[in-house]
């Protein structure tokens, strides 16, 4: 078996990128939803592969401060996921789970930060469970770890692991319609032949 | 006043006073600043990984510290900077997460590292550096002194 590259697999089956995009971001943003409370619309997921040096800019401005959410993924297959959302989606999903004011935006204390870490294991373990009942495929996430700070400065850890195997990276954005929006923004990172077995799981050749 | 010219990411421009150079949000990434105090040439790349030999997809050279740095140099002296008098300074190489030993996320230091060496072997001096940590930062290179501004969420800005 050929190793392909992201690039090489996209051009073969981009289909398949977009449906394990949208099916896993779909999970996941209803079990945030059903967690919460939150009546949502949710639009349908945008899946894009592009360039991994525009990924530092492709959920605003670099410099505009974003709350991400970093977890390893392990067994059949390996790597890393991220979620990331604005400051202000983010206040408003801890809010919520808090039970204070919806404008409540002060700095997150360390109780704050441990929702959004729970917050990033339900996107996650929703997430992985939709792609794992897909593939059949073992699939687990380990813990969350957090961060906030600048876009640019987030992005570049994904940007730095697609740029060690090809030119592109593969974001899915979703959007969910609440008394307030919500942009949340998902970047897999399989290491290895990890998109391999996934492909081969679906049934397709590689 | 001169213009604030925007260097991205795995890219690399070079120019001089009054113009001066930014770049915004380095994370495990890495600015290089270079300056010559004579012609007030000035350079900034901001480069993603440490080494172009390792990896197969290497087409874009600003993306390496070692050929990023070799050719913000080359385009330096082509301006008419002397590499003589040319003076290094670097910020970034952060981990943004802290993930334990993890060594996809230990690339902050290797970058670090690299930069480091690469300037070593063109005889470069490096005088002054701001890595690691766990924060982003935002540099400007002002090409009048030399002067490497950073920025970073929650703190106060400050020159290296």
């Amino acid at each position: 078996m050929g190793k392909m590259t992201l690039d090489q697999i996209n051009k073969m089956y981009p289909d398949v990128l977009t449906e394990i995009g949208n099916i896993g971001a779909g999970n996941a943003t209803t079990a945030i939803a059903n967690m919460l409370n939150l009546k949502i619309n949710m639009s349908v997921p945008h899946v894009e592969l592009m360039p991994v040096e525009q990924i530092t800019g492709a959920i605003g401005s670099e410099d505009e401060v974003v709350v991400g959410i970093m977890l390893g993924v392990e067994n059949d297959i390996t790597g890393s996921m991220m979620f990331l959302m604005d400051l202000p989606s983010a206040h408003h999903l801890v809010n919520r789970l808090m039970m204070r004011d919806a404008d409540y935006d002060k700095d997150f204390d360390e109780m704050d930060m441990s929702a959004i870490r729970e917050i990033g294991n339900i996107i996650a373990g929703s997430y992985l469970s939709a792609l794992s009942g897909l593939t059949n495929l073992k699939i687990t996430p380990t813990v969350p770890y957090v961060a906030i700070d600048m876009a640019g400065a987030i992005l570049s850890v994904p940007a730095i692991q697609f740029g060690m195997v090809g030119d592109n990276a593969l974001m899915i954005k979703t959007e969910m319609g609440d008394d307030l929006d919500i942009s949340g923004y998902y970047i897999l990172m399989p290491e290895g032949d990890s998109y391999q077995k996934i492909l081969k799981a679906l049934g397709l050749p590689v | 006043m001169g213009e604030m010219i925007k260097v991205g990411m795995a890219d690399l421009k070079v120019c001089r006073a009054p113009d001066n150079l930014t770049t915004i949000g380095l994370g495990s990434c890495i600015g290089i600043a270079v300056y010559d105090p004579v012609t007030k040439i000035t350079g900034l790349a901001h480069i993603m990984l440490p080494d172009s030999t390792t990896i197969r997809n290497n087409s874009n050279i600003a993306k390496f510290a070692d050929t990023g740095i070799k050719k913000l140099i080359d385009d330096m002296i082509k301006m008419g900077a002397s590499k003589t008098r040319l003076r290094a300074k670097i910020a970034g190489g952060a981990k943004m997460f802290d993930m334990g030993n993890n060594s996809t996320m230990n690339v902050g230091d290797r970058n670090a590292a690299a930069c480091r060496d690469m300037l070593k072997k063109l005889g470069i001096p490096l005088i002054a550096e701001d890595c690691g940590k766990n924060f982003g930062r935002t540099v400007e290179l002002y090409s009048e002194n030399g002067d490497f501004l950073i920025k970073a969420v929650g703190k106060t800005p400050y020159k290296i």
